[in-house]
């Protein structure tokens, strides 16, 4: 049996199909050069924004990666606004300047996706400082890649956080590739846990394609930054469907392993989930897809019609 | 008026800024209990406690990017790097992070970020501990970039910067901290992006900011004496940079002389003098000349040390040149 109400099934199934289906039309629209440069796209990720986003406060912050457009989403960003944006749009939530490296919104506590590796993990242990030091009782949930833990800023930062007792949950999320550099051969140590014992900071694994999993865990660990004890590593383990981008051959891992992580889609797995416990309905679930779709339709509509960026815009807001 | 050193009003601005407003505080290394490699915080730790004046390990990249990430959500960090040789540590924070983090996200938010920091030769300390490096950061988009030269300039650009909302490279100089100036008593801020009219002069306009400013006085009080008028100005802000200043000085003298710490080549002369003539051109009787740092690491040996950056009678001899 799983505990959960119909309304909290219905939310968090429809945020992983509104990601799913939002990165399945940015890839076509890639394929169709409508969305230019590059995306990193978040599909067969979903469960771990939806199910440590869903274990926070509309007050309290993230700070997201290269692959963030699933983060934006779950924290509440709106779908055209955001479409908008990759497609470098006035209407776009970043006005056209930022686009899918640099979703953000400040104002939903969003302190935004990073087109550096590791680069928001400085972000996300300041905005634990500031917390720390307003007194509020927000919670940071600070994301990044199983790339970023060979970089000097995850030393650094889970150092300071713990040292200071900031209240950060680090989320590695391990898709076990750094593009094409496996964690087997680019990690020492291959518990990823065992990263958080140079810092005295608790730490746990968790299956990230069951969103259950990384709610429950992701709701402790919020709770005990929120309680003031500092902060803790929590490691998501899933797997990017897409390659690393658009031109990623994917020569590096094989079409079997694929396949194994496509049998556990965190999607199907908690709809069938919920429709065998009674939870939902297979036409509830199946009604949701198709309201999604429309949803993402829409979005896409309205970055499509939106108008370009004035010229003027290119000197406005360098400074305040 | 009373005399203070450059340290002192740098400390006093810290201090006024921390009591007028609670959410400004200092994080670096070796910035409370110690007081700042060079002083600057001592005593603020005892005044403000630890929370506001905060001992940080070893990690450039984590003081900026958590200033930053503290900036953006509601405090005023003023972060100390202890040396402008390391601010090469946390580049990408600077440069990657802070810098853009505003434009990026389409305006939306604020970075009320100082990043204190000194540089300079003078003391023997060699390549690691002794460059000139604010050529770097003019070209960088989003921050500005502060380099006062006298105690009456630190403290009210540092209060000012402390209060700006967007992100400040404030470059003491090591050599600076001993110096002394006419710093008033009550509370005065000084708008950046400003240049200053050190000394006025008819035959030649000498641009000179940090300890070179020091020097540029020295040689022109010496020039005075053989009867060479030089008017020396401090743009003391290089990022933004107040060209009218300069120019409308360089149209009155039509000579133009620019005095830098930093290596030649890519320099801020190289900026400076490409802007005067991209404005005053016309105006022009000669060639812009720099003096400027020498191309190279700076060399440990004191003897060497001093060939590397410009002296006084180096820029007496230019002027001279110029002028005669």
């Amino acid at each position: 049996m799983i505990e959960i109400s119909h309304d909290d099934a219905l939310y968090y199934l429809k945020q992983m199909m509104q990601i799913r289906q939002f990165e399945d039309k940015i890839m076509d629209l890639l394929s169709q050069n409508i969305a230019q440069g590059g995306s990193h796209l978040y599909a067969g990720e979903e469960a771990i924004a939806v199910g440590t986003i869903a274990a926070i406060r509309p007050d309290d912050y993230i700070v997201s990666t290269h692959r963030g457009h699933g983060h934006s989403i779950a924290k509440g960003g709106k779908l055209p606004e955001l479409m908008a944006e990759i497609l470098g749009k006035a209407t776009g939530v970043c006005k056209g300047k930022g686009g899918s490296l640099h979703l953000a919104d400040v104002s939903t506590g969003n302190l935004g996706a990073n087109g550096i590796v590791g680069g928001g993990m400085g972000i996300g242990t300041g905005a634990g400082l500031s917390i720390k030091m307003r007194k509020t009782d927000q919670v940071m949930l600070c994301f990044f890649g199983d790339g970023a833990l060979n970089l000097g800023i995850f030393h650094e930062c889970l150092n300071m956080a713990a040292v200071w007792k900031l209240p950060v949950v680090y989320i590695c999320e391990n898709n076990l590739y750094g593009m094409s550099v496996s964690v087997k051969r680019a990690c020492a140590v291959q518990d990823l846990t065992k990263r958080a014992l140079a810092y005295d900071m608790p730490s746990q694994s968790v299956d990230g394609m069951d969103v259950l999993a990384v709610n429950e865990a992701a709701s402790h660990w919020v709770e005990y930054a929120r309680g003031g004890k500092g902060p803790s590593l929590l490691i998501c383990n899933a797997y990017r469907y897409y390659g690393h981008s658009r031109s990623d051959p994917r020569n590096y891992r094989t079409k079997e392993e694929e396949q194994e992580w496509h049998d556990r889609d965190p999607i199907k797995a908690f709809s069938q989930r919920c429709v065998k416990e009674n939870i939902l309905s297979q036409p509830e679930v199946e009604t949701l897809e198709q309201e999604v779709a429309a949803e993402i339709e829409q979005a896409v509509k309205f970055a499509i019609d939106s108008p370009w960026p004035q010229p003027e815009e290119l000197y406005e807001d360098v400074y305040a | 008026m009373r005399e203070i050193t450059y340290r002192q009003a740098l400390n006093e601005a810290l201090a006024e800024e921390m009591e007028r407003d609670p959410t400004v505080f200092i994080m670096g290394e070796d910035v409370a209990i110690y007081g700042g490699a060079y002083g600057v915080t001592r005593g603020l730790y005892e005044r403000f406690g630890e929370e506001r004046v905060r001992d940080s390990a070893i990690s450039e990249v984590a003081i900026v990017g958590a200033g930053l990430g503290a900036a953006i959500t509601g405090m005023r960090p003023v972060t100390e790097i202890m040396y402008v040789d390391f601010i090469p540590l946390c580049m990408g924070q600077l440069n990657n992070q802070v810098a853009k983090i505003r434009y990026m996200f389409g305006g939306k938010t604020k970075v009320p970020l100082v990043i204190r920091t000194e540089g300079g030769a003078g003391r023997s300390l060699g390549a690691h501990h002794s460059q000139s490096l604010e050529s770097w950061f003019i070209h960088i988009p989003g921050i500005k970039v502060v380099m006062p030269s006298v105690p009456y300039d630190a403290k009210g650009l540092l209060k000012s910067s402390i209060r700006e909302d967007n992100p400040i490279l404030f470059i003491e100089h090591k050599i600076l901290y001993n110096t002394k100036g006419e710093v008033p008593e009550e509370d005065y801020t000084l708008p950046i992006g400003v240049a200053d009219v050190k000394r006025e002069g008819e035959d030649v306009t000498v641009i000179a900011y940090s300890q070179m400013l020091l020097f540029a006085l020295q040689a022109a009080e010496e020039l005075g004496k053989e009867g060479i008028s030089a008017e020396v100005i401090d743009p003391r802000t290089l990022l933004p940079l107040d060209i009218d200043t300069i120019t409308n000085s360089v149209k009155k003298t039509n000579r133009a002389i620019i005095v830098e710490e930093d290596c030649k080549t890519g320099g801020t002369g190289a900026e400076i003098g490409m802007q005067i003539m991209e404005n005053a051109f016309d105006y022009l009787d000669s060639p812009v000349v720099r003096v400027a740092g020498a191309d190279v690491p700076m060399p440990k040996s004191s003897a060497l040390e001093e060939l590397a950056i410009p002296s006084k009678e180096g820029i007496i001899e230019a002027v001279r040149k110029l002028v005669g």
